[in-house]
């Protein structure tokens, strides 16, 4: 007894969402060029454009919205608090100082993103082994210690960009907002994404009984100390492969979740992949719309997905019987 | 046949300690009641049956075994429990939470079955909800999400049912019929109910056995028995007086 519910849509709107992102740029390209392109009868300079320029960059959009909507849509059941995003507990802040560290002392964008991730892995670790520290954690006090923990994140941040040159800290506001002007290996993230999907499906049933609360989840038979370990650090390591990629690209997890649910996806079965397909064509057409609205100026990604995210959210929500 | 009992239980709360030595017998066809003022550790005991949380010394046996050693599913698949209060901090409707009760029916990944949506729709019917399927929770009153508690735990098909005040929020009609109900399902071979109640003439009416529970120390056996001015003055220290109307004893604080 399934519906198919919105799926067959979110499925049809990944190659949409590519589309858009390959014709559109400085060189506009038509569909008939892309598809030459694609099919190796283009001239060298349009193969370049699609294959070495656009698709990687759109491929890298696609990966980073789908972890992050994926990781903002775990985190939310797993506290069970609506306002929770993938930031919430502080891997972003982690990922961030370690980054901006890392351009304080002009090391290279790889370095960069490698000590981004390792920043989020340890801030992940911090919050994880704080809250457990004496007996087990409840979810109360694991998002007061990871909000806490941000907060620490949050004024080493401003400390570092206080004390920059002012050439180096444009770059590190386009880190802070989000941008994938730099995102072009997303082999990890796709992996991630993979790995994430693949652990995060087999216990949808039990997330849509961890909603009804622990204890009632756990007199249901799930075993909830175990399904809470594996959703905190699965939606932690997507996060970190996330923010590795693009830096902290804000809203996109906090709002497709809830933009899924308003449409009535609200069982974990359906709210699991539709997050990813939904998060990830989301982001590929906002980044096609920072480098292409405004160019040659290109923005950041993160003040696009606002821009663009928050009136839809709105329009929803105003329409909406459910909160 | 005894299906859930209890042997030297200790529990103890905030250093408190609520019961020891508790040896209980609750048996098949049998319906108990749990009496004892705020904080006596009624709760505590209820979640220790349904193998929520750890005794502090003692055992709980399920079927004969140590409920510590069994699986969760194995434990949902046999016994079922009302929550005294429910969160619902996440939208979902009516069906999907009544459905959330079928879940130990089903290997971890899956989707229910026509089957389950006829049990749920029971479910329903049994609480008069018929037609809220589609309504999200957040637009039904206190007493109706109660009601949708109380039809999970139907859907859930279980020969033991543990309810930690099931008339929380119902009006009196409602209160009557959900206990009619628990205690018809209770009546059956091989089913057992135990619930925590505050209302001791609605106790006297539908339960056959009760435990009392007063200062760490606590009395058990069938209701009609243990149950007089004395012991109600003893766990809830205030005076009682008895009345009876067409046979049936009734009790109100004096």
């Amino acid at each position: 007894m399934r519906r198919a519910g919105a799926t067959p849509f979110l499925l049809a709107l990944v190659p949409l969402s590519l589309l858009f992102a390959v014709t559109s740029g400085s060189v506009h390209l038509g569909w008939t060029a892309v598809w030459h392109a694609l099919t190796g009868r283009a001239p060298a300079l349009d193969a370049t454009i699609v294959w070495r320029l656009r698709l990687p960059r759109a491929g890298a959009a696609f990966a980073v919205g789908a972890l992050l909507s994926l990781s903002g849509a775990l985190l939310q059941v797993l506290l069970r608090n609506p306002l929770a995003d993938p930031y919430v507990l502080g891997v972003s802040g982690g990922a961030a100082v370690a980054a901006l560290a890392s351009m304080l002392l002009g090391l290279g964008s790889a370095w960069v993103g490698l000590n981004a991730f390792l920043g989020s892995l340890t801030s992940m670790a911090v919050v994880f082994g704080l809250s457990r520290l004496r007996g087990p954690w409840t979810q109360t006090r694991l998002l007061l210690t990871g909000v806490v923990v941000a907060a620490g994140w949050g004024a080493a941040i401003n400390f570092m960009l206080a004390i920059s040159p002012g050439s180096d800290v444009q770059g590190m506001l386009f880190w802070l907002i989000g941008d994938l002007s730099f995102a072009n290996h997303a082999v990890w993230a796709y992996a991630t994404l993979a790995a994430g999907l693949l652990m995060s499906l087999p216990l949808a049933r039990s997330l849509n009984l961890y909603a009804r609360g622990e204890l009632a989840a756990a007199s249901l038979g799930v075993r909830i100390g175990l399904v809470r370990t594996i959703v905190y650090v699965l939606a932690s390591v997507m996060t970190a492969s996330a923010v590795m990629l693009a830096g902290s690209v804000g809203f996109v997890g906090l709002i497709i979740p809830h933009l899924l649910r308003l449409l009535g996806d609200s069982d974990y079965r359906r709210l699991i992949p539709d997050s990813a397909l939904l998060g990830g064509s989301f982001l590929v057409v906002c980044d096609t719309l920072a480098r292409s609205a405004l160019a040659p100026m290109q923005l950041p990604v993160g003040v696009v997905t606002a821009l663009l995210g928050v009136p839809v959210f709105l329009a929803l929500l105003t329409r909406a019987r459910v909160p | 046949m005894t299906l859930l009992e209890t042997c030297g239980l200790r529990l103890e709360l905030g250093g408190k300690v609520l019961c020891d030595g508790l040896d209980l017998e609750m048996g098949s066809g049998e319906t108990w009641v749990i009496l004892g003022a705020n904080g006596s550790g009624k709760t505590t005991l209820l979640h220790t049956l349904a193998g929520l949380r750890g005794p502090d010394a003692g055992q709980v046996r399920l079927d004969g075994r140590d409920i510590r050693t069994l699986s969760p599913r194995t434990t949902a698949l046999r016994r079922g429990v009302l929550l005294q209060e429910t969160e619902s901090g996440l939208a979902a409707s009516v069906l999907q939470t009544v459905l959330t009760g079928r879940h130990p029916h089903h290997p971890a990944w899956g989707w229910e079955t026509a089957a389950d949506h006829r049990t749920a729709a029971a479910a329903l019917a049994a609480v008069d909800l018929d037609g809220f399927a589609g309504r999200p929770l957040t637009t039904l009153s206190g007493g109706e999400r109660r009601r949708v508690e109380i039809a999970a735990l139907l859907a859930q098909d279980t020969p033991i049912c543990l309810l930690d005040e099931p008339t929380n929020h119902l009006d009196l009609r409602f209160q009557v019929k959900v206990l009619e109900l628990m205690t018809r399902l209770a009546a059956k071979p091989g089913h057992l109910s135990v619930m925590v109640l505050h209302d001791v003439n609605l106790a006297l009416r539908f339960c056959s056995h009760g435990l009392l529970l007063a200062g760490g120390h606590h009395r058990h056996g069938r209701l009609e028995t243990i149950l007089d001015t004395d012991a109600l003055e003893w766990i809830y220290s205030c005076p009682f007086r008895e009345a009876g109307t067409n046979g049936q004893r009734v009790f109100l604080p004096a």
